[in-house]
């Protein structure tokens, strides 16, 4: 109802018409460095476990299986349909369900849930941030309900930073309703700005680098 | 300045153990931003400044266009646009669609638009319950403040303060622990997620070239607002605007370094319509509201219209020696510190407090840690210029412009400034200090009072400097 008024009021204030033409936009600016696997994973780790995240660097698919076991520990987890899990052997291990495509049976089961164990799309060395894009292998519940959150990551999804995640996806919502971008686990410092991990999402977080 | 600036002033300064805590919270951010952009930390970060000035610039002088943009790809995404010019038509478009899904329960992650707008209240008002879910501002829903900073918005509270607020207020025991404090809080609002019909959010980013919402914290509440329930409303300003997603590159470096000093904050999400096909969770059905609010009367200004590139980061209220001061709550409206004086008057009018802009020192530090280089200083100058210009208008201030112009007239001959300097001195009560606690009958009328009641004058010296310059100089001799 509003929407012919407010645009006719935006065009008059800026002295434009209806269909004008902008000026030609500045160029965006992305800078992606030249680097190499090696280095991005070092990061990648390095710039994790300064958010107080946990990481561990696996020579094979049977030991990140091994690893997120161990943070399992006999616990109740839920992990993605995400192929590269079932790959590691993850989806096998005991107490953890997988498969699940209803979104509410989803988001039951992920309120209960100890641990939630997904891949990622991408991550992002320099700032040690994993890029979670909603699908039907990736739900955004597994990585956000569940107070642990275990990301299993393929070496070479390793990019350099957020300018060449937008370099690889210049338009992200041609692919998906929701790109989500995790940096460390969830925090507030909103008493006394005291920091406390863990406040609505996950407070503890694993990157598996394979 | 009216009588409530004042009085709200007198109560925050006269408040130590407040004047601490905001002295500290803001301290803390300064040094964050400080560590986060020295050294080979940002090196780009002046060149990222003004591209991110140039851009906002670009964006709002085509608003109406990237708007065009940004909705068609909303509505090609499955998504809905919803313009809406007030605070009414924001609410009454809620309501509607709350009655018409049957929605009892809404949980909101912070907004500032939303607060600018009482959107709270106007919903609880027709029985909706709307939950705050990030977690300052659960605490002063639970109080009934508003957001003392636009970052960390219960600054102001501390753990004992919150501990009886969560007693009184939710039941449970008095709780002093601030991770056990979180937890209740987790606990509690957990409940409500999985509950509410619908999620409201803001937007810290509208993305044109993608009909996306960013939204970017640290708490994880935004997403949960976002995907758990079967709604998702995102309400933003239309100048919330950026052109492409690839600019956020540019902007995302800034606002978390200049906010919290994160490179990243933990959570940053980037939302295009409801769920699709294959994809698993997430809302069904996705609105934006874009409201204007006053923001296309503040678009008229050429001079006053970057107001709007600000991108809420709360780094001129960190470094402002002012609300450094007078926090927060001193502030007329919503928006405090440096942003808030200059958005204030154009968005409320200048009459809603016309002290505003007089209540700066025009030190700059605004201006210099801007991440979009708004130049407030600048803007505050202007401000006075209409506030003055509309009390001459009025035929106020007669007084005040009678006393400048017999000053200017003083201060252009030096015979009269001596002479009156004399007469001054000569007045002036004796003083051991150096400092006059009160001022001669003559000169005691109600300004001069007030101007005194919170500033020292020095008392006059023995001899005037011309005095003693002409004393002390020897004259060269012709030799
Ligand atoms: S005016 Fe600039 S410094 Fe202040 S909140 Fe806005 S963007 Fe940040």
């Amino acid at each position: 109802m509003s929407r012919e008024l407010i645009l006719d009021k935006v065009r008059r204030a800026l002295g434009r018409t209806k269909g004008q033409p902008p000026p030609p936009l500045p160029p965006a600016r992305i800078c992606v460095p030249q680097t190499d696997v090696e280095s991005r994973v070092a990061c990648m780790l390095a710039k994790v476990e300064a958010l107080a995240g946990k990481t561990f660097l696996a020579a094979t698919l049977a030991e990140a299986a091994a690893y997120t076991a161990s943070v399992v520990n006999g616990r109740d987890a839920v992990a993605s349909n995400a192929p590269f899990l079932r790959e590691c052997g993850v989806t096998a291990l005991p107490g953890v369900r997988t498969g699940v495509t209803d979104r509410l049976a989803l988001r039951e089961l992920c309120a209960t849930c100890a641990v939630g164990i997904t891949s990622a799309d991408y991550a992002l060395a320099d700032t040690g941030t994993l890029v979670m894009l909603s699908s039907g292998r990736e739900a955004r519940m597994i990585s956000l309900l569940p107070p642990t959150h275990i990301a299993i990551v393929p070496r070479e999804r390793i990019l350099s930073g957020l300018d060449e995640l937008l370099s690889v996806l210049p338009l992200p919502a041609e692919q998906t309703s929701s790109m989500v971008l995790i940096t460390g686990p969830s925090r507030t410092a909103d008493i006394e700005q005291i920091l406390v991990r863990g406040v609505h999402g996950p407070g503890e977080i694993h990157v598996v680098v394979v | 300045m009216s009588v409530v600036f004042d009085e709200k002033i007198n109560q925050t300064l006269g408040d130590e153990r407040l004047q601490l805590a905001i002295y500290t919270a803001t301290a803390r951010l300064m040094d964050k931003r400080k560590h986060a952009l020295e050294g080979d930390n940002l090196p780009e970060y002046q060149e990222l400044r003004d591209c991110a000035k140039a851009l906002k610039k670009h964006t709002i002088d085509n608003l109406d266009h990237y708007l065009e943009q940004l909705e068609s790809n909303v509505v090609a995404h499955g998504g809905k646009v919803v313009f809406c010019s007030d605070a009414a038509e924001v609410s009454d478009f809620v309501l509607k669609l709350a009655k018409e899904r049957g929605a009892r329960l809404i949980v909101k992650s912070k907004s500032m638009t939303t607060e600018e707008i009482d959107l709270n209240e106007r919903l609880e008002h027709h029985n909706l319950e709307a939950v705050e879910t990030d977690l300052g501002e659960y605490i002063l829903q639970l109080a009934h403040e508003r957001p003392y900073h636009i970052v960390a918005p219960a600054l102001h509270k501390t753990r004992y303060q919150v501990a009886d607020l969560f007693e009184e207020k939710l039941g449970v025991p008095n709780e002093t622990v601030i991770e056990k404090q979180t937890m209740i809080a987790r606990r509690v609002l957990r409940e409500k997620f999985l509950a509410a019909d619908i999620g409201i959010s803001g937007a810290n980013f509208l993305i044109a070239d993608s009909g996306a919402v960013v939204l970017v914290e640290n708490e994880g509440n935004a997403r949960l607002s976002t995907s758990a329930p079967k709604i998702h409303i995102a309400v933003a300003g239309i100048e919330k605007l950026i052109p492409r997603a690839r600019d956020l590159a540019v902007f995302l470096k800034l606002l978390g370094r200049s906010a919290t000093g994160q490179p990243l904050t933990v959570y940053t999400s980037f939302l295009s319509g409801p769920r699709r096909g294959e994809e698993i969770d997430g809302p069904g059905e996705f609105y934006l509201v874009l409201l204007d609010n006053g923001r296309t009367k503040l678009l008229q200004d050429p001079g006053k219209r970057e107001s709007l590139y600000c991108i809420r980061c709360g780094a001129c209220l960190n470094h402002c020696p002012v609300y450094r001061k007078i926090g927060g709550h001193s502030f007329p409206w919503v928006y405090s510190g440096p942003i808030g004086a200059i958005i204030t008057p154009q968005f409320m009018g200048l009459n809603h407090e016309p002290g505003l802009p007089f209540a700066s020192s025009l030190c700059g530090a605004c201006a210099e840690v801007c991440p979009v280089k708004i130049d407030i200083p600048k803007i505050l100058l202007e401000l006075r210029a209409d506030i003055t210009a509309a009390k001459e208008r009025s035929g106020e201030g007669g007084m005040e412009r009678m006393a400048f112009r017999a000053f200017a007239w003083i201060m252009r001959h030096p015979k009269v400034y001596e002479m009156a300097g004399r007469v001054a001195s000569l007045l002036a009560p004796a003083s051991s200090s150096g400092w006059l606690r009160k001022v001669p009958a003559i000169m005691n009328i109600p300004p001069v009072r007030a101007w005194l009641s919170q500033r020292d004058l020095p008392a006059p010296p023995q001899q005037s400097f011309r005095q003693q310059w002409r004393t002390r100089v020897p004259r060269t001799d012709s030799r």
